[in-house]
């Protein structure tokens, strides 16, 4: 949200460089999202598993359930989080899709 | 009703809805054909990735696999399912901004390049080819199976309907048959499962389930009672792996990349109308997808529990029914080493291979005489995996309409993906192949009636595969991941986010990186299977996992050669500039 003041100034700046802003913004945002990717699905469910395995889980070894069920859960939340910041990303960035409609 | 009864009527009634909806959606121009005319609903394109996605293979396979791998199952339950963060994050929302029909198109245009487009095509047509015989296969046998159809007529059944509705309706055909199918195979997935999460665990929701205490009364949760179990037998626990971790994450990380650069999945992101359409309905299709991925590990350890304890030490005098139905058909064998007449399960193969039966004779204990040559283990039982799904009902003496469900489900799984790849296979003969290569200039109608011939020589050639397996087209399916995180999924990466990828690099890399995929699996499976064992692997992974070894070749040889030849043109990185810009979207077309 910090990025408000600066709306009016993105606005100014030529296509370009709005473009180049908003390919950084969405590049951030996805190499958030893909370090969590990587750490619950490689590092909770195969790297960690032995270490995380001394912990129970609602009846599950942690480890274990991390790598037949939290990993994919966690998946679907990382799309719908992207989907949802880069629709605001999108507009914020005035390269938003929602006015041509196939 | 009897089962027989029942089975034909579900299986009847659902074709005769997929067919209803493919006169209903036909399609009527190449647009039609290729992408649905570009209007499908988020929601609706989620639901028929999910069930171009799941295939024979997830649908029935998948679980007994989970269920005699346990923790080393994982590979595929991560795998198959994490593809789609990347699907969504790095591929879908570019690839339908560029807006035209084929993952050829995109190649070939942004490598500017008829030759790259070519390889990508040859790419295309080895993954999808490998992974559709396969589903016809799955076709034959659950006829064979449950509709004591032979596997041969069975396979002609798939061919007829799958002709039916993807010839005539295309993508538009394909997409609206999907959703149907979705619901039909994700019922008959769940049906049984809560039924038998209640049965073992009195907690409806499988899911949770699995975590749930058995309701033996022993205090045990399921995964500790079956850890306890297989550990007396002398398995290792089901909760631990017995693969290497560097082989599980290379088989992993193959799968999601290979998942991720699937033609028949990608393609289903150019139908819906917006770049942001696409990126939510990538959410929506691994939603529909978790629910059956989720519920998958959870039948997978009710199965083995289930199995080990009806049939372990069990009289075979007095083993259930459906030890004895799936003996008749040759997925169950027994050999009585110990003569005491009774089944003991152990670690190990009882006998060489699938079972082979004497014509008549019996053993004393009124089993089928198994000639195999017998291996030295304390195992007397051969069951086959797929079974764990397709018999759980029966294990679980779940009432018959359960079956009928089942049979259904499966039929469902395998004609939705069987279509989705029949479909991309034709698009890239009639579209990349004839109209931009060969047989520039044709019509739009010409184009339409190329498409509709090469849909139909596809499913003649499929069903040819289905009905003469190749003998291994179970394992093959499996590499069609490896080679398609090794060639498609680099050169589409860079293809959005690198501008400096030239058409020398990405050729390089596409042919680089399945080459060297191909060679070391046709190598470890066909020319030395004997070798087939850890020590002998680079760096201690297996054929299943060398996809992503193939995948960083890819990347590492479209560097090097993108940094020989001459620099990517202006007009090349415009293209590339306005692929990442959601605004502008139109609908799929042909660039000029």
């Amino acid at each position: 949200m910090s990025e408000n003041n600066s709306e009016t100034d993105l606005n100014r700046q030529s296509d370009t460089d709005r473009h180049q802003a908003y390919w950084r913004a969405n590049l951030r945002l996805a190499a958030v999202l893909l370090v969590i990717w990587f750490t619950v699905s490689f590092g909770f469910g195969i790297l960690l598993v032995e270490e995380l395995n001394q912990f129970a889980f609602f009846g599950f070894k942690l480890g274990f359930w991390w790598a037949q069920q939290g990993a994919i859960y966690v998946f679907i939340v990382l799309i719908f989080i992207y989907a949802w910041r880069m629709k605001k990303i999108d507009h914020r960035h005035s390269v938003d899709d929602d006015e041509e409609s196939g | 009703m009897d089962v027989q009864l029942l089975t034909y009527l579900f299986v009847g009634s659902s074709f005769a809805l997929y067919i209803g909806i493919a006169i209903w959606s036909r399609a009527s121009s190449t647009d039609d054909f290729y992408v649905a005319g570009g209007g499908v609903h988020p929601v609706a394109n989620g639901m028929a990735t999910a069930a171009d996605w799941m295939s024979a293979a997830s649908f029935i396979s998948m679980a007994g696999i989970i269920a005699f791998m346990g923790y080393d199952g994982t590979v595929y339950l991560m795998g198959w399912t994490g593809g789609y963060v990347l699907l969504a994050l790095l591929l879908a929302p570019y690839l339908r901004k560029f807006g035209e029909y084929t993952v050829p198109d995109f190649i070939g245009t942004r490598y500017y390049s008829n030759a790259a487009r070519a390889v990508a095509v040859i790419c295309l047509i080895v993954v999808s080819f490998t992974y559709v015989a396969g589903q016809m296969r799955g076709v034959g046998i659950v006829f064979s199976q449950f509709l004591n159809v032979p596997i041969f007529w069975g396979v002609i059944i798939g061919m007829a309907v799958v002709f039916f509705y993807a010839v005539l309706g295309g993508m538009k055909g394909i997409t609206y048959t999907q959703v149907a199918q979705y619901c039909v195979l994700i019922f008959a997935y769940l049906v049984p499962a809560i039924f038998i999460s209640l049965l073992i665990t009195g907690v409806p929701i499988p899911q949770l389930g699995l975590g749930a205490d058995v309701v033996d009364g022993s205090g045990l949760s399921v995964l500790e009672k079956l850890d306890r179990a297989m550990v007396d037998l002398g398995f290792g626990p089901y909760t631990d792996g017995t693969k290497e971790t560097i082989d599980v994450f290379a088989i992993t990380m193959a799968l999601m990349i290979g998942t991720a650069g699937l033609p028949h999945v990608l393609v289903r992101f150019f139908t819906v109308p917006k770049v942001s359409d696409a990126r939510i309905s990538a959410g929506y299709a691994l939603l529909f997808i978790a629910l059956l991925y989720t519920t998958a590990p959870a039948v997978g350890a009710f199965a083995r529990l289930n199995f080990i304890e009806t049939v372990h030490d069990t009289p075979y005098a007095e083993v259930d029914d459906w030890f004895r139905n799936w003996e008749d058909i040759g997925l169950i064998g027994w050999v009585d080493k110990n003569h005491d007449g009774a089944i003991q399960y152990a670690p190990g193969a009882a006998f060489e291979g699938p079972p082979v039966f004497d014509e008549v004779a019996r053993t004393e204990a009124g089993a089928r005489k198994v000639i195999n040559p017998i291996l030295h283990s304390d195992n007397e039982v051969y069951v086959d995996r797929d079974i764990m799904v397709l018999a759980n009902p029966e294990i679980a003496a779940l009432p018959g309409w359960v079956i009928a469900l089942v049979a259904a489900g499966g039929l469902a799984a395998a004609l939705s993906t069987a279509a989705g790849l029949l479909l991309v296979i034709s698009t890239s003969v009639s579209h990349d192949l004839l109209k931009k290569t060969l047989a520039r200039g044709i019509s739009d109608r010409q184009e339409l009636m190329y498409a509709r011939i090469a849909a139909a020589t596809a499913i003649g050639i499929a069903g040819y595969l289905g009905i003469n397996p190749v003998g291994f087209v179970a394992q093959v399916v499996a590499f069609a991941f490896g080679l398609a995180a090794a060639s498609l999924f680099p050169a589409i990466l860079l293809g959005i986010f690198s501008k400096s990828t030239t058409r020398e690099g990405a050729i390089a890399g596409m042919l680089a990186g399945l080459v060297f995929t191909f060679s070391y699996i046709v190598y470890f499976k066909f020319v030395a299977p004997e070798n087939n064992v850890s020590e002998f692997w680079l760096f201690g992974i297996s054929p299943e996992g060398i996809g992503m070894i193939g995948a960083i070749i890819n990347f590492a040889a479209a560097a090097i050669f993108s940094a020989l030849s001459k620099p990517v043109p202006e007009h090349v990185r415009r293209l590339v500039d306005q692929i990442r810009i959601p605004a502008g979207v139109e609908r799929p077309h042909d660039h000029p």
